[in-house]
């Protein structure tokens, strides 16, 4: 499905309250930019007409209090922009801070793809389906460069990091079909990297969810097959012969190093557990003996399996398994 | 800092140069003939010309670039280039356009010419320095232009890490050595033109005489000193890390890809000003001549570019609101970005403030600088638009961004650089260009530029981001259009090319002060003696002594 071209378009179209707000802000801005130049350059052209030299003028110049008009005209147009910093400034903050119930959205950028997965777990490449009347909250990574999500009609971008999550959130208001990009220039077939985000009903959306093949599980069941394929548990599951701390109830609790420290196991730790094993994350009582898997499992991969590592079934299935 | 008198009333001055001032021996052109008088010159002027015909090369190489960039783009497909010599020629263009055209445009040139004569001095502080430092800058150039001969690079001239570091697969470490080079000869220029304007003004000529020209060639220089080493060591650092894997920006080694653009952009931004601050300083010279009028509110034109070259350096940020830098830094930076805007604002209402009730010619230098300050004015309200927190969220990366910057670098830099050279190309070389023909050229790029770069500005709202060369059909409309405008500001840069230089042999003889204007550079003859004065100069008691003068009242005149 292609969004619906048009030959000349001056307007782009708007799906979400803050892209309207982020509209009346421009537009208010562009009516104080006018009052600010248009003086000055009807002044220039005026002057250019009326004081050429050989026209009969008036050039004779009374005292000029200059000062006060340098002040004047140095604090004046600050001020009056200052309340386009100030609206700009609050419209940002309320676009950074996600409502607790937003639907969170997985994303994945790497050359030349977008990869989405929804929370029950399907996932798509360049498009999107999302539903309206529902805070939306994604949360991406990149795999290789930096990248850039931007969905025009949201008025809304951010970029995407290779070493660590970035967020973005919106309120979807109008369905339909739009486009999105990567935005930040990211090699060869940066320009391809765009796709179609489609915004429907909440119907459609089940419907879509639906037809699109729930995932058993989602990303944590997604996750126990990545568990199993990288064989983690030849060395944590219960009973292994290599001795490893337990993966069980991991997540969230406490965990003590070798060297003291007491430090939170929150995804971010068992992110760069996983990736980058060393000296200096060792838990308390344990040789480091487990392999780097950075550059070794895809990033989507890795998501999975910490979410997996996440969910309460990790305990309730490692314990299970003989 | 001692601090001038200046008083009120007309001029006082004859404004004809007396003729002890003329000089009757070799001018600096004709001093010496050989190739070799040129390359081993310490004569700021000659160096001035050595950069000016340096710059011109790379000016051709940087708007064909352009102008391949902008028949890709005709077409929404990209059916012209493959992806990759689309984003190579991209690349060409920023990298030539900022490091090779635009930061040493007008201080290289101009400013190597003619701080001397304004101030009235002899040459430079440090004439050998500065022929090293055009070494340098050609010593860069070689190694840039040896990786575009080898294949190009494909980073952008932004060169942001992982893909400069760990991705792309072409002449990265060239074209990173080029420009780290050529930061050394900014360094070097910048350093001359400080002591000199601190150790070699004529007996007189005390800091509130100078003309702004040499003002903003002071501020000019305090960022180049300033910002310059910090680019410098994040090149050289961005090349270990592509080299040998240091981890400094490759989160693949430990490091920290933003930190790049932290760096990155602590330099780019007051290099941005490195480029408007001489073109201010420019149009502060022609306004006041083509109204033979004093230029308004001198102090506070003095002080806006020192200030401007102060806040510049706090502003960095504001490339980064969506690049995943902190909230907090964020908003301090968007508020920092539009104090900006008042230095800014008082140039801008100072010189059409100049304009009123002058005298004024609408010779060519004119017309460059009425149309330098509407594009100026445009672009630098819409940089407020982009240091807007939640527009910035939208238009980061877009065509808008391109328009904006555009407005300032080619609105406001290349016009105030087209305008003094058609102001001083009299002085630089003794004879007069064909009138009707620059008048022409003038409107030409003024309609040329506008065409080509408004339509931006509605495409980068309408959400086209940057450096796609394959791009939706529903944008195709504005972007012919913006190529249509390029092919006009094309024939409105090719026409000086050839009336300039046709008027260097055949132009009629330029007198001194072919334009009425004030300031010892028109006290001396066109082109100048070798040596500038033969006689001590004596610095005009009040700078812009024009015969129209408005009386200001206040501090000005404590």
């Amino acid at each position: 499905m292609n969004p619906t071209d048009l030959a000349l378009r001056l307007w782009p179209p708007a799906a979400s309250a803050t892209a309207v707000e982020t509209d009346w802000l421009i537009l208010a801005f562009t009516v104080l930019t006018l009052l600010l130049t248009v003086p000055v350059f009807v002044a220039i052209t005026w002057f250019a007409i009326r004081y050429r030299q050989g026209e009969p003028a008036d050039r004779s110049h009374g005292t000029i209090r200059s000062v006060l008009i340098e002040i004047s005209w140095m604090l004046i147009p600050f001020l009056l922009t200052l309340i386009f910093f100030v609206w700009g400034a609050r419209l940002f903050f309320i676009s950074k801070q996600a409502p607790g119930d937003a639907m969170v959205i997985e994303a994945i950028g790497r050359q030349w793809m977008w990869k989405f997965q929804h929370p029950t777990g399907q996932s798509e490449i360049n498009d999107l389906h999302l539903p309206i009347g529902q805070p939306i909250k994604i949360r991406m990574i990149s795999q290789d460069v930096i990248h850039n999500l931007y969905f025009p009609v949201f008025r809304m971008q951010m970029a995407t990091l290779p070493d660590r999550y970035t967020e973005m959130w919106f309120k979807p208001d109008r369905t339909g079909t739009y486009r999105l990009y990567c935005s930040e220039y990211c090699g060869t077939d940066h320009s391809r990297m765009d796709g179609t985000l489609t915004l429907m009903t909440q119907a459609d959306y089940a419907a879509w969810l639906q037809n699109a093949g729930a995932q058993q599980g989602g990303q944590a069941g997604a996750g126990r097959a990545i568990y199993e394929s990288y064989a983690c548990g030849t060395c944590h599951d219960p009973g292994a012969k290599v001795r490893a701390p337990s993966l069980a109830g991991l997540y969230g609790r406490e965990v003590r190093l070798a060297d003291g420290r007491i430090v939170t196991a929150d995804e971010a730790y068992l992110r760069d557990k996983i990736l980058n094993p060393n000296r200096q994350k060792l838990a308390a009582d344990y040789k480091q003996v487990m392999p780097a898997f950075r550059n070794v499992i895809p990033t989507d991969d890795l998501d999975r399996l910490v979410a997996y590592l996440k969910s309460g079934r990790a305990t309730a299935q490692q314990e299970a398994s003989p | 800092m001692t601090s001038g008198t200046i008083t009120d009333g007309p001029a006082l001055r004859d404004p004809h140069t007396p003729d002890s001032r003329i000089g009757h021996g070799p001018d600096y052109l004709h001093a010496e003939h050989t190739l070799r008088s040129w390359f081993f010159t310490t004569d700021h002027k000659r160096i001035a010309l050595l950069y000016l015909a340096s710059i011109t090369a790379f000016f051709v190489i940087g708007a064909v670039t352009a102008g391949l960039v902008r028949l890709a783009l005709v077409v929404p497909d990209g059916q012209v280039f493959t992806n990759d010599t689309y984003n190579k020629l991209f690349t060409i263009h920023g990298v030539v356009m900022v490091w090779f055209f635009l930061i040493p445009s007008i201080p290289a040139t101009f400013g190597n010419f003619l701080i001397p004569l304004m101030i009235g001095a002899r040459d430079l502080a440090f004439p050998k320095l500065n022929l090293a430092s055009w070494y340098v800058f050609m010593t860069g150039a070689f190694f840039t232009l040896v990786s575009v001969v080898l294949g190009g690079v494909d980073t952008g001239w932004t060169f942001y890490t992982p893909l400069s570091t760990a991705f792309s697969n072409t002449w990265v470490v060239p074209a990173l050595i080029g420009v780290t080079i050529v930061g050394f000869s900014s360094i070097l220029t910048g350093l001359n033109f400080v002591v000199t304007i601190h150790t070699m003004r004529a007996p007189g000529m005390t800091w509130f005489r100078l003309p702004i020209f040499v003002w903003t060639h002071y501020a000019t220089s305090l960022i180049f000193l300033l910002a310059t080493p910090v680019i410098t060591v994040a090149l050289v650092l961005l090349i270990a890390e592509r080299a040998f894997h240091i981890g400094v920006f490759d989160p693949a080694y430990g490091g920290d890809p933003v930190l790049f653009q932290h760096l990155f952009w602590f330099y780019s931004h007051p290099a941005v000003y490195i480029m408007v601050l001489p073109g201010m300083g420019v149009i502060s010279e022609i306004v006041p001549a083509f109204a033979q009028k004093k230029l308004f509110g001198y102090r506070f034109v003095a002080y806006a570019a020192i200030g401007l070259a102060s806040v510049t350096f706090f502003v960095w940020g504001h490339h980064m609101f969506v690049n995943g830098q902190s909230d907090l830094a964020s908003v301090a930076f968007s508020v920092l970005s539009f104090a900006v805007a008042v230095p800014s604002a008082v140039k801008v209402y100072n010189w059409t403030a100049t304009i009123h009730k002058g005298s004024l010619k609408l010779d060519t230098p004119m017309l460059y600088a009425m149309g330098y300050i509407g594009l100026f004015v445009l672009g630098g309200l819409t940089g407020l638009y982009l240091a807007t927190l939640a527009i910035n969220q939208h238009v980061h990366a877009t065509y808008f961004v391109v328009a904006h910057f555009h407005y300032i670098m080619v609105g406001g830099t290349v016009l105030a650089f087209l305008g003094g050279l058609h102001f001083w190309w009299p002085k630089f070389t003794g004879r007069m260009y064909i009138e009707a023909w620059g008048r022409i050229s003038a409107v030409l790029i003024f309609i040329g530029f506008n065409v080509t770069f408004f339509p931006q500005f509605i495409l980068g709202y309408l959400g086209m981001p940057r450096r796609y060369h394959v791009y939706p059909a529903e944008f195709q409309f504005l972007n012919i259009l913006s190529s249509a405008g390029s092919t006009i500001l094309a024939v409105g840069y090719i026409f000086p090319m050839i009336y300039l230089v046709y008027a260097i042999w055949f132009g009629k003889r330029a007198p001194a002060n072919p334009w009425d204007a004030r300031g010892l550079e028109w006290t001396v003859a066109s082109p100048p003696p070798a040596h500038n004065f033969l006689t001590e100069p004596q610095a005009p008691k009040v700078p812009y002594d024009y015969p129209i003068q408005a009386r200001e009242t206040g501090r000005q005149h404590s």
